[in-house]
């Protein structure tokens, strides 16, 4: 393997878990929904993932299970925020810390056991083709998945009807709702998507990135899925982009610590994190653009008049 | 865990009740840092104290807060395990030095005990360990061990006791191979599994064959496992994790301090004292030497033997720092205050330390 392929490599598996929960948390925000749970939902699958894969003995299981966790742990979201109208942000938050909480809980037993890793497959001939084998068709499967849903979710939004109903919630809800179109029910769907797309992140960390368990194993990862969504101004590709950028920038930072270029460790560090801001800066900066992407009714409540 | 927790919450209410019975038990406090899951730091310190209350039976009651942040939050933390009748507490990680001394003012009849700091009082101990023993071992066989003469460091933070442990294993490998070099990357964080991972796959791309970590997690580990290479552990023994890639690990071993000084309270001979103590007081204990040759391991098991004999001493001259500048003459031997506040490389660490 050359370093260029290993580089690849690395890469990949460092923007996967982002790239998948931003794509989540786009769809969630199209519909006119801010969950700022991300991590929590992230968190819980991984420890769902890891656990699940333990008792099972069955790394695909345990992928299944974290997503069902997501998707139910967002459902708490959705209740509080869609029937109940609380304060999104607020509930959010809460989801986080909720999330963070009760998975250290789950996870105390899980502490310190190895995990079971995710297979990466192997094709005679393909996988072997120099540079661009492995990381084509060698990685695990949740990197597949990851495409996948970045062609689906970009097709979904703005080739089929129902994602422009979608879209169309989240620009104007009462509008929608006067069409007869049922907006409640819709951003619970897309509530539920986003916290399974969460939950398959969490468990590429737990069961394919790093196959253990430890408290708050996510460590931001989740915050940083969320601002990708707005570096991404709304956009699945761009999301993918930024998600390989944060990645490169990441990995990069530390090959250059580890060649010995005479550059503070902490601003390498802090690397990826100044380039997401730079870029959020160089987007606003383009009013018509952002006005254009940004879901109108983003984080207002809705309720239903009857 | 969270049996125990109820089971202290029980016994606490019955201490209440039962005032005559109370009065003979030494109730004991500890503030953690993390969770005592992290497999590492505080793993260790909860190791220390489960050993102290097996030792000490029905004559100790312990009590642990933990995920404690460093600054006020601790201040509030170390004074309610005071109210709540702890006579010696132990507040285990460097930042909680400020709150512990000032909350032992106003609690003068309890004892204190902080890690890793240098701030006594009377009421106040400091006890801190030499690791960098360890690293210095761990120098020794990655020199015999790898082939391609570079090992891998990763580095949380540039703070004294991070750099002893790099100038450490540095100074042991040179022993064996003078031209023997070491990559380090800074994590910056004590604890991100998937950043340490992914440090760790950086320098395995860039050829090192051994890797070392001085942050909290196993991931390190793993990676070196899935590679095929051969690594360290850190703070606790995480063979587990590389049953075929752990050559060793240093494990932070505080349970006998922790008895010795529930002793000294239970006796009336506690005093207020500063140690710092490695192999010979048996506070840094290597895992099981495995997955090396036979002559390695001999080797290796000499150095340990040397080390807690006190013949010797990892930081003994001649050592030039990295600017070529003398360190310490040919026979002279570093001081504690020297090693305690040590920010600078010595010869041969192939990285500029980040002030």
């Amino acid at each position: 393997m050359t370093m260029f392929e290993a580089i690849l490599l690395t890469v990949a598996t460092a923007a996967t878990p982002l790239l998948i929960a931003a794509l989540g948390e786009l769809v969630v925000e199209r519909s006119g929904v801010l969950n700022l749970g991300v991590e929590g939902m992230m968190v819980m699958g991984a420890v769902t993932g890891f656990a699940v894969a333990q008792y099972t003995g069955s790394a695909w299981l345990g992928m299944f299970a974290a997503i069902l966790a997501g998707a139910a742990f967002s459902l708490l979201f959705g209740f509080l925020t869609l029937t109940l109208i609380t304060n999104q942000v607020a509930t959010g938050l809460a989801l986080t810390l909720l999330g963070l909480g009760a998975s250290a809980m789950i996870g105390e037993s899980f502490v310190g056991l190895p995990g079971i890793r995710m297979n990466s497959f192997y094709i005679q001939g393909l996988t072997d083709i120099p540079y661009v084998g492995r990381f084509l068709f060698g990685q695990d499967p949740i990197f597949y998945i990851s495409i996948l849903l970045t062609i689906g979710v970009a097709w979904f939004l703005f080739r089929t009807r129902a994602g422009l109903t979608l879209r169309a919630v989240g620009d104007n809800h009462t509008s929608a709702h006067a069409l007869g179109v049922p907006v409640v029910r819709i951003r619970y769907l897309a509530v539920i998507f986003g916290g399974a797309c969460a939950g398959l992140a969490g468990a590429q960390l737990s069961l394919v990135y790093v196959p253990q368990w430890v408290e708050n194993m996510t460590s931001g990862r989740g915050w940083i899925a969320l601002a990708l969504v707005v570096f991404a101004s709304w956009r699945p590709w761009r999301i993918l982009a930024g998600a390989y950028l944060f990645g490169a920038v990441t990995i990069g930072q530390l090959h250059a610590q580890a060649l010995g270029i005479g550059v503070p460790s902490q601003f390498m560090s802090s690397l990826p994190y100044l380039a997401t801001i730079v870029v959020l800066v160089l987007i606003s900066r383009n009013k018509r653009l952002t006005l254009m992407n940004t879901p109108t009714s983003l984080g207002k409540p809705f309720v239903p008049d009857r | 865990m969270k049996k125990l927790m109820m089971a202290l919450t029980v016994a606490a209410s019955f201490a209440v009740a039962g005032p005559v019975l109370a009065a003979e038990k030494l109730k004991v406090g500890f503030i953690y840092i993390g969770p005592p899951g992290d497999f590492g730091w505080t793993y260790q310190h909860d190791q220390g104290r489960k050993e102290l209350e097996k030792e000490l039976g029905d004559k100790v009651e312990t009590t642990f807060l933990e995920n404690v942040p460093e600054g006020a939050d601790a201040e509030r933390s170390i004074e309610r395990l005071a109210r709540a009748g702890n006579k010696l507490i132990f507040t285990t990680s460097f930042g909680y030095m400020d709150a512990t001394i000032k909350v032992a003012q106003k609690f003068p009849d309890v004892k204190f005990e902080h890690a890793t700091g240098y701030k006594t009082a009377e009421n106040v101990s400091v006890y801190n360990s030499r690791f960098y023993e360890g690293r210095y071992v761990q120098g020794v066989i990655a020199a015999k061990m790898s082939k391609t003469g570079v090992a891998g460091y990763i580095g949380s933070f540039p703070i004294p006791e991070v750099v002893q442990g790099i100038n450490s294993f540095i100074l042991g490998a040179q022993t064996v191979n003078p031209n023997f070099k070491i990559k380090v990357i800074w994590a910056n964080s004590w604890f991100d599994p998937a950043k340490e991972a992914d440090a760790a796959k950086a320098l395995i791309d860039q050829g090192v064959d051994i890797i070392t970590q001085h942050t909290d997690s196993t991931a390190a580990m793993q990676v070196a496992a899935e590679r095929k290479i051969k690594a360290f552990g850190q703070a606790s023994d995480m063979i587990k994790f590389g049953p075929e890639t752990q050559m060793t690990s240093i494990v932070d071993n505080w349970g006998p301090y922790y008895i010795e000084r529930a002793k000294a309270v239970l006796d009336g001979t506690w005093k207020s004292h500063n140690v710092f103590e490695g192999m010979k007081e048996g506070l840094v204990v290597m895992a099981p030497y495995t997955n090396m040759p036979d002559d390695v391991k001999k080797l290796a098991e000499e150095t340990q033997a040397k080390i807690t004999s006190g013949e010797l001493k990892p930081f003994t001259g001649p050592i030039k720092k990295q600017d070529g500048s003398e360190w310490l003459k040919a026979g002279e031997t570093a001081d504690d205050k020297t090693i305690l506040s040590m920010n600078f490389y010595v010869a041969g660490v192939d990285d500029k330390l980040p002030k």
